[in-house]
Order: structure tokens, then C-alpha cells, then sequence
């Protein structure tokens, strides 16, 4: 028995509290990510706001059972899973959790992936050092797709809005905007599907990563069966929420958007997070939905992108993972002069009244299903008619 | 060990553009074939029919049909192999 390393925290409670919280992660990751399948469809009206976030989620239940690639990165791509305790996952995720919150509450359309993972590698180098975090995977499977993805993304996204426009160029906007609209759900639907391939994989290989701390199963191990259902149901629950805040930024901050843009963004979304997924990487579904958008506003002649909303997007990407991985750090140390499981228990009833706080602060600037398409005014909430008395 | 898999690259980006663009394209000439037809003068002026989406001519359906085929087909092989490619045998 010598000094904090004898308190135990391998333990099936602790065990419990985390998996409990990673599927609150994989929850916030469904509602903050709603929106980069369908806010262009409810944008251009192609789908009413609440069969889209319906539909969605259940796409999304059905994609995570579709590709397993992406979990097995998480779970031993990134960190030495020998370093990695119950106590760094739970820290890891307060700071992905935390970052996830901040950004809806603002509307910003930010990567849950990146919130994920660079809380996990905060948690980790704060536990163990700079030896434990497996930086060559960090960078090639993480941070550079982060980079070419969007660019790729909007590529193919340009490509494809110009391709539209040109090929329809003789039928009345009526049909023009009829036809694609019916071609938009079906779009729509893939991203949703390529989300659940991409993002409820990433809770798979976070709770994989817990059970391998605890010893549950060996170390390399796939995401057992239960894994896999709850993170499909989770995200799944949380994608029906619906990030109205989210979604009204990508879907009408961004670009005015008609119906073959919302095709050829959706399109170019959904094929690029599927073959990448089969790639496994971890990419950023929310990266790739924000460059499809703004290529479908280059591709169209006279359309306008509105760089400023972009290049907030942009800033907040660049501070997500280490962000997340300040407050996984902090957690982890937090957590660590504690000590046990009560560090754990501490951290993550901060992380609860953090959560609730914001969940509060939101309510004074509601977005949702009906004023999600509101005129554009600069900001997540749309400006209010001044109410009488509230 | 690269820092940038370049194979993977390519790959994402031809399929990407395939995928991506190619199909939604093959789409909107499924619209334009549906299009064509007798009907496709009236769209201007007063149409009654619903935004004129249907042209009426049967060769325009024939290879609109074709061209919705295909979109689905191709999509249906792409769940597919993003399946065979996501559950790998179990290494013995």
C-alpha cells in the first residue's frame, strides 16, 4: 500500500458511472450533430423539422450497427491502453461532454469527435504523460483527415451543385425545386445512415476502452454486443432531440439554400464520412456536413457564403480538441487528489450540474422545431417579437 | 509510417466525387428525361400541373426510370460493401 496508487478504482461501479456517461456523451453527440444531416432539408422545406429529426434517428440506430471500423481506432489507435484507467476515461469524457454543451449553447456546429477525443488525451497526458498518448495516430488519423476533409468535402459538394444546375438548367424552378427536394431525402437519409457508421462508433470505442481498464475484456478486444446496441439507442435518442440551435446555423446561417445545393451537400457528405469510416478514420461528421454546405455555395453562381459565420465555425474547430483536452485534464487532476472513486463521483456530479446549468441557460434563448427557419439575423436565436410580459 | 495515407486519399476522393457527385448528377437527368415531353411548353406560362415535373413523353419516363435505377442500385452496393468492409472476419 503506497500512497494514491493503492486506492482502488477498478470497479464495477465506477465501471457503471462511466459507461452511464459515455452514453450521455454519445446522447449529446446525437443532438448536437442532428443538424449535418438534416438542416438543409429543413431549410429548404424538403422535410417538415420533426419527420427529419425522426428519421434520423432512426438512420442513425440503423448505421451503428453498419460499419465497426471507426471503434476499434478510438478504442486502441490513440492511447496506450495499458496506461488508461476507469478514472481518465470519466475525465476524458467531463471534457468532451463540457465542450459539446458550450458549442450547442452557442449554435456553434463544432466536432463531437474532437470534443471525445481530446478529452480522452487531456485525461490521459495529465494521468501518464506524453509517452501514453500514440501522437503518430493522433495526427494521421485524426488531425490531418480533420484538415483535407472539409476541403475534400466541399470539393465534391462544388462538383456536384455546378453538375445539378447545369444538367436542370431547363426546367422551371417550380420542377427544378419539386424534383430535388425528393432527391434531398433520400440524400439526407445516407448522411444520417453514414453518421451512425461514423460517430455512435466512437462511444463503442470509448466504453471498449473502460472495459479494458477494468479488465472486463482483453486488451484489442472488439465492442461487445450491449456496447454496440446502447450506443446505437443513445445516439439514436439523442439525434430525435434535434440540435435546433445546431441546425438553424447550418442550414440557414451558413448559405441561402435551395434544393439541389441541400442534394449535392448532402450527397457529398454522406459519401465522403462513409468511405472514410470504412477507412477508419474518425473523422468529423460535423466537418465534413460545414464544408459540403459551403462547396454547394460555391458551386452555384451568385450564391453567397457567409465567410464571417464560417470562419467562427472554423475557430471553434481549431480550439475543440484542446479545449476538451484542458478540461479532461483538469478533471483527471481533480479526480486524482481526490483519489478512488470518490474523485470520479465528484468530477462527474460537477459535470451534471455543468450540464444543467446550460441546459438552463438555453432555455432564455429557445431554438426548435418552430422557429428553426427563421430569417438569418446574426445569431443561433432567432431575434424575438418582443413579448408583452414573460 | 505516414503521416498521410495516400492510397486512402485518392481513394476518398475519386469515390468521393463518384459517389458524391457523380449519382446526385445521374439523379438530375432522371429529372430532365422526366421532364421532356409534349407538356414541357405549358411549364412557362399558366401550368396547371404540379410544377410541371412530368413531361410526358414515354421515352422520357423510360430512361428516367433508368436513371432512378441506377441511383438506387449504386446505392444499395455502397451499403453494402461499407458493411463487408466494416465487419472483417474474425482473425482466427
Amino acid at each position: 500500500m503506497a500512497g494514491r496508487d493503492a486506492i482502488p478504482v477498478s470497479n464495477t461501479f465506477v465501471l457503471v458511472l462511466v459507461v452511464i456517461t459515455a452514453l450521455g456523451f454519445d446522447f449529446t453527440n446525437g443532438f448536437h450533430d442532428t443538424g449535418n444531416a438534416m438542416a438543409t432539408s429543413i431549410a429548404t422545406k424538403a422535410l417538415s423539422p420533426r419527420v427529419a429529426v425522426g428519421l434520423s434517428g432512426l438512420l442513425n440506430l440503423v448505421g451503428a450497427f453498419l460499419s465497426l471500423a471507426v471503434a476499434a481506432t478510438i478504442a486502441s489507435g490513440l492511447v496506450d491502453t495499458k496506461l488508461v484507467t476507469l478514472t481518465v476515461v470519466a475525465a476524458g469524457l467531463a471534457g468532451g461532454i463540457t465542450w459539446n454543451l458550450v458549442t450547442w449553447l452557442f449554435g456553434i456546429p463544432s466536432s463531437s469527435s474532437h470534443a471525445l477525443i481530446g478529452g480522452v488525451i487531456g485525461a490521459t497526458l495529465a494521468a501518464a504523460g506524453g509517452h501514453a498518448v500514440k501522437w503518430h495516430g493522433l495526427v494521421s488519423k485524426v488531425v490531418v483527415p480533420a484538415v483535407l476533409s472539409p476541403v475534400i468535402a466541399a470539393l465534391v459538394a462544388a462538383t456536384g451543385t455546378w453538375l445539378l444546375y447545369r444538367i436542370s438548367r431547363s426546367l422551371t424552378d417550380a420542377a427544378r425545386g419539386h424534383g430535388f427536394r425528393i432527391g434531398q431525402i433520400g440524400s439526407a437519409c445516407m448522411v444520417s445512415l453514414a453518421h451512425g457508421t461514423n460517430d455512435a462508433q466512437k462511444t463503442m470505442g470509448v466504453i471498449t476502452l473502460a472495459l479494458i481498464a477494468n479488465k472486463t475484456v482483453a486488451s484489442g478486444s472488439n465492442a461487445p454486443f450491449w456496447v454496440i446496441l446502447s450506443c446505437a439507442l443513445a445516439i439514436s435518442a439523442g439525434t430525435y432531440l434535434g440540435g435546433w440551435r445546431v441546425i438553424r446555423t447550418l442550414g440557414k446561417g451558413l448559405v441561402e439554400i435551395e434544393a439541389p445545393q441541400g442534394m449535392a451537400a448532402e450527397s457529398a457528405s454522406a459519401a465522403v464520412i462513409l468511405l472514410s469510416s470504412s477507412f477508419g478514420y474518425s473523422l468529423s461528421t460535423t466537418h465534413v456536413a460545414t464544408g459540403s454546405i459551403i462547396g454547394s455555395g460555391l458551386g452555384k453562381r451568385g450564391a453567397e457564403v457567409r465567410w464571417n459565420v464560417a470562419g467562427r465555425m472554423a475557430t471553434a474547430w481549431v480550439f475543440t480538441l484542446p479545449s476538451a483536452a484542458l478540461v479532461g485534464a483538469g478533471a483527471y487532476g481533480l479526480a486524482d487528489v481526490i483519489g478512488g472513486t470518490a474523485g470520479v463521483v465528484v468530477d462527474l456530479l460537477i459535470l451534471v450540474a455543468v450540464s444543467a446549468f446550460i441546459y438552463l441557460r438555453s432555455r432564455a434563448t429557445k431554438v426548435d422545431h418552430n422557429n428553426v427557419n427563421d430569417e438569418w439575423t446574426g445569431s443561433a436565436a432567432p431575434a424575438e417579437p418582443q413579448p408583452a410580459a414573460a | 509510417m505516414s503521416w498521410i495515407n495516400l492510397s486512402a486519399l485518392w481513394k476518398i476522393v475519386v469515390f468521393g466525387l463518384l459517389a458524391g457527385a457523380g449519382l446526385p448528377a445521374i439523379f438530375a437527368m432522371g429529372l430532365y428525361s422526366l421532364s421532356r415531353g409534349p407538356r414541357v411548353q405549358t411549364a412557362g406560362g399558366g401550368d396547371s400541373d404540379a410544377d410541371g415535373l412530368v413531361g410526358g413523353s414515354v421515352l422520357g419516363i423510360a430512361l428516367a426510370a433508368l436513371c432512378f435505377l441506377v441511383v438506387l442500385a449504386a446505392i444499395a452496393w455502397g451499403i453494402y460493401e461499407v458493411y463487408k468492409i466494416g465487419h472483417p472476419a474474425p482473425a482466427k
